[in-house]
């Protein structure tokens, strides 16, 4: 598991029903390429978030497949409407077999 | 139940928002204000010190030669990435290091105790009657009162330590003294400040001075001001100190440089600083 991996979201507390929200999620993550060698000699495995995804109470908002030439903390910004009261539940998936949540309660009014 | 999933143009990451920046006409703005998280009021612009008569008239932070992308990220304490390092000097803060077992936070209250250090360093030390960066007092600390080991300059934990002491100072205008003791060591920073270095034959005041708000390449110049380090740099996807980004500088001259943490750099330090006496403490911000 890569170190200092943190998920951080930003959703607002409450919303119009049927508003569209901007939601802003950044990932600190290493996003170690595979490629280096550590001071021994030894590579460094590859551990890249692979995938990313927004679900509001069960139903996906958005899938999104990351490629190795990602950076480093890799920062998402996307819009969503919102029918009902429920929780924006954010999950990323790591090379290395880590899955990394995050989930946001929002009320309606 | 219909979700519409209207994923806009934002979706990328901090990289592919570069290559936004220069696909777009990247003007600077040198119209706006700075409001981060839109109540902290930055000063970016006001009337230069008393010591800076007959060279300048005003003095302007870096943030306003940005373009409208990279201003706006330092708006927000959630897309500065450098508020990540930040986040990671408060933990630092509170961590147990080296061997009396101390933390930080076991000598000082809370890090918003420390909110005068950084617009005031460099500052005279008594003590060891030297101008100390924020970075050589945190090391006094590390060895002397923990009992740790020294960080190295410009180190990736010693910039997170400068970049939560800038974020509870953000606002606060930069005010450093240049008279009494620190005062040979002022001259010495100006004195460097206005010497050519390098085959390029340049110094500070030849691009700094002189030319700020031109071209330099395809960026514009800055007055070179020191209130928003330690810097986010998108290019180099990480905190930059002020001694690295004089290296940095002095290398472009194609001269031999100075180390960071050396005395040549911490008598430029605090010119440099002092020439931004009145603008606001905005570290850690977001530059390209």
């Amino acid at each position: 598991m890569a170190s200092g991996v943190k998920p951080r979201v930003k959703v607002p507390k409450s919303a119009a029903a049927g508003e569209v929200i901007t939601i802003k999620t950044l990932i600190s993550h290493p996003m170690e390429s595979g490629q280096r060698k550590d001071g021994d000699g030894n590579i460094i495995p590859r551990s890249i978030i692979n995938r990313f995804t927004c679900e509001f109470n069960g139903q996906s908002v958005i899938d999104v497949t990351m490629e190795p030439a990602i950076s480093t903390n890799p920062y998402f910004e996307f819009d969503a409407q919102v029918p009902e009261a429920g929780e924006f539940k954010f999950t990323w998936y790591d090379d290395d077999g880590s899955v990394y949540e995050d989930v946001k309660p929002i009320a309606i009014g | 139940m219909n979700i519409k999933n209207t994923l806009t143009t934002k979706l990328c990451t901090a990289a592919v928002l570069t290559a936004f920046a220069v696909a777009a006409p990247a003007f600077a703005d040198e119209d706006a204000e700075l409001v981060i998280n839109g109540e902290i009021e930055i000063v970016t612009k006001t009337t230069a010190p008393a010591h800076l008569e007959g060279h300048l008239t005003e003095i302007m932070s870096g943030w306003r030669f940005r373009s409208d992308d990279t201003q706006a990220m330092e708006m927000d304490d959630f897309d500065n990435p450098g508020m990540l390092g930040a986040e990671e000097g408060l933990a630092q803060f509170d961590t147990v290091m080296g061997s009396e077992g101390k933390a930080c936070a076991d000598c000082h209250d809370g890090v918003e105790s420390l909110a005068s250090v950084r617009p005031t360093y460099p500052k005279w030390n008594d003590a060891k009657e030297a101008v100390y960066t924020i970075q050589m007092q945190i090391n006094d600390c590390l060895t002397e009162r923990m009992g740790a080991e020294a960080e190295k300059y410009d180190s990736k934990k010693m910039l997170n330590f400068e970049a939560v002491l800038a974020s509870v100072a953000r606002g606060t205008p930069m005010n450093v003294a240049i008279d009494g003791p620190a005062q040979s060591t002022w001259e010495q920073g100006k004195e460097m400040y206005y010497t050519r270095f390098g085959q390029l034959d340049l110094s500070c005041a030849n691009c700094h001075e002189q030319n700020y708000g031109n071209m330099i390449r395809a960026d514009h110049l800055s007055q070179g001001q020191t209130n928003g380090f330690p810097v986010y740099r998108i290019k180099d996807n990480k905190l930059t100190g002020a001694h690295s980004r004089f290296k940095g500088c002095i290398r472009d001259t194609r001269a031999e440089t100075f180390a960071p943490g050396s005395p040549e750099f911490v008598a430029l330090e605090l010119y440099v600083a002092s020439r931004g006496n009145g603008l606001s403490v905005e570290g850690p911000s977001v530059r390209n």
